[in-house]
């Protein structure tokens, strides 16, 4: 049951992420300004989005996980926040590459966009130390909940806060009314945006099928050779999933 | 507590226990912090010598406008990071957080009553780091009760985020090492809401009051969501 939904998910990521990039380099016009140097918007910015809403849903499963007390939900708050931060690595790349193609310089201080998912990736790269931090797993899953939910809390107001302290250098493609994108471009940008939500969802959703599976395996060769059975050294601060995390995320 | 036919009646006598328990571990910590005087003289002094360090690292004797604003910002949230760091010390080694969780009391008040003895401590370190960088520093003292205001703000939301870090950080092993960690991207948003009002109050002609009316709502708006946050969160951080 679960084997097939991934593989679905995998073809529908790999097709959407592949229409989208084709449409990137064969469809979506040239911008006249900044060049061939633009296409790398298609990148970054579904990226950083996809690693925002990643946080936010993070943040979800953690109230969700607080409330109910069940470790399926501290599992997806978990690698939700795993493979959001991953993306943030991928999102500060691309932003500097970008800086560094039409501004100059890899770094611009004046960048309110660039510079709170910044402050936001610092932030969320503590959650594996904090984890590593305390031993009793019950108590890490609570408290990693905890700050993930005043977390998810800072993200919007730290992006009010830097927004309004700099100076307006960041593209706001969205944010004319009249539309600053050409219909063209944000259909391309649309499709792209769409196929690294879908490739998102289908890591996280294959990490939690791997860390469930090989929970199984463990509980299953404990069962056949009873205590003799020494478990592999597993990661101390990676949640322990149950078979159930797997289903799809809701 | 009993079964819910009088839930009503007895969440009123759970609310007014949290409120007597707020009362007596806020005067307890008060109490204790007079008597042993181990967290405010000490992040006084380190305000103090920060700023002699700042005025060498700078290699300025007058200060003012933004660089002032942000050399008494970061001294105020580093100084305040030393009593974070030992709020809930004394709870962990003497056993305060068994008592509070067999206590018929919120676990919230156990953390309202910490977040005001932090606003305590942080209130009495302004109180005498504030003139102490005046003196130091700037040419007009004017500026320095609306400055006092605005690091008022400031103080609500460290306490209100230092609290929900400590508690976490008081039960783990790299205690020292997680406080800061957590806490100072956490209060980024402040120290640039905080700095942008201060700039300025603190110029060098004089204070201006242009402007600075969105920083503090800016800092209105951090310290009552993580006011909420904390209400939301705080009694799981007790479980066990």
């Amino acid at each position: 049951m679960k084997v097939p939904s991934l593989r679905a998910l995998s073809i529908a990521t790999i097709l959407c992420l592949g229409a989208g990039f084709t449409l990137v380099f064969f469809y979506a016009p040239l911008d006249a300004d900044q060049g061939f140097v633009q296409k790398i918007f298609y990148l970054h910015v579904p990226l950083a989005i996809c690693s925002l809403a990643g946080f936010m849903i993070a943040g979800v499963h953690a109230i969700r996980h607080l409330r109910s007390g069940d470790p399926v939900h501290d599992a997806r708050s978990y690698v939700s926040i795993h493979l959001s931060v991953i993306f943030g690595v991928g999102v500060l790349l691309t932003g500097s590459i970008w800086a560094h193609a039409s501004w100059g310089r890899w770094w611009v201080w004046d960048e309110p966009t660039l510079v709170s998912f910044l402050i936001v990736f610092l932030l969320y790269a503590t959650y594996y130390p904090l984890r590593y931090a305390i031993e009793d797993r019950d108590r890490q899953a609570r408290y990693a909940s905890v700050f993930a939910i005043t977390a998810g809390a800072f993200v919007p107001l730290n992006f009010l806060a830097v927004r309004m302290a700099q100076s307006l250098v960041h593209p706001r493609v969205f944010a004319t009314t009249s539309g600053g994108l050409p219909g063209s471009m944000l259909f391309t940008f649309l499709v792209c945006l769409a196929g690294m939500a879908l490739l998102w969802t289908c890591l996280v959703c294959f990490e939690l099928a791997a860390k469930s599976a090989s929970a199984k395996l463990s509980r299953l060769r404990r069962a056949l050779e009873g205590e003799t059975y020494a478990a592999p050294n597993r990661s101390r601060i990676a949640p322990s999933v149950p078979s159930r995390a797997a289903s799809p995320l809701t | 507590m009993s079964g819910g036919r009088d839930r009503g009646p007895d969440r009123g006598r759970r609310r007014g226990h949290s409120l007597h328990a707020f009362r007596a571990i806020l005067a307890k910590d008060l109490r204790v912090e007079l008597r042993t005087l181990q967290s405010v003289p000490a992040m006084a002094l380190f305000g103090v010598t920060t700023f002699v360090l700042f005025r060498y690292g700078l290699d300025r004797t007058k200060l003012s406008g933004g660089l002032a604003a942000g050399v008494l910002l970061a001294t105020v949230l580093f100084a305040a990071i030393l009593a974070i760091n030992r709020l809930f010390v004394a709870e962990r080694d003497e056993g305060g957080f068994d008592a509070i969780r067999l206590a018929p009391v919120d676990g919230t008040a156990l953390g309202g009553a910490k977040a005001a003895a932090l606003i305590v401590y942080l209130v009495v370190l302004e109180a005498i780091t504030l003139p102490v960088f005046a003196l130091f520093f700037l040419d007009s003292w004017a500026g320095l009760a609306p400055v006092a205001g605005v690091l008022a703000l400031a103080d609500v939301g460290l306490a209100a985020t230092g609290v929900l870090v400590s508690a976490i950080a008081a039960n783990s092993r790299a205690r020292d090492l997680l406080v800061p960690l957590v806490l100072l991207p956490l209060l980024i948003p402040v120290m640039i809401a905080a700095a942008n009002a201060a700039e300025p109050l603190l110029a060098a002609q004089g204070p201006a009051y242009g402007g600075i009316g969105k920083w503090v709502g800016v800092l209105a708006l951090y310290d009552m969501t993580f006011i909420a946050v904390g209400f939301a969160v705080y009694d799981f951080l007790l479980e066990d």
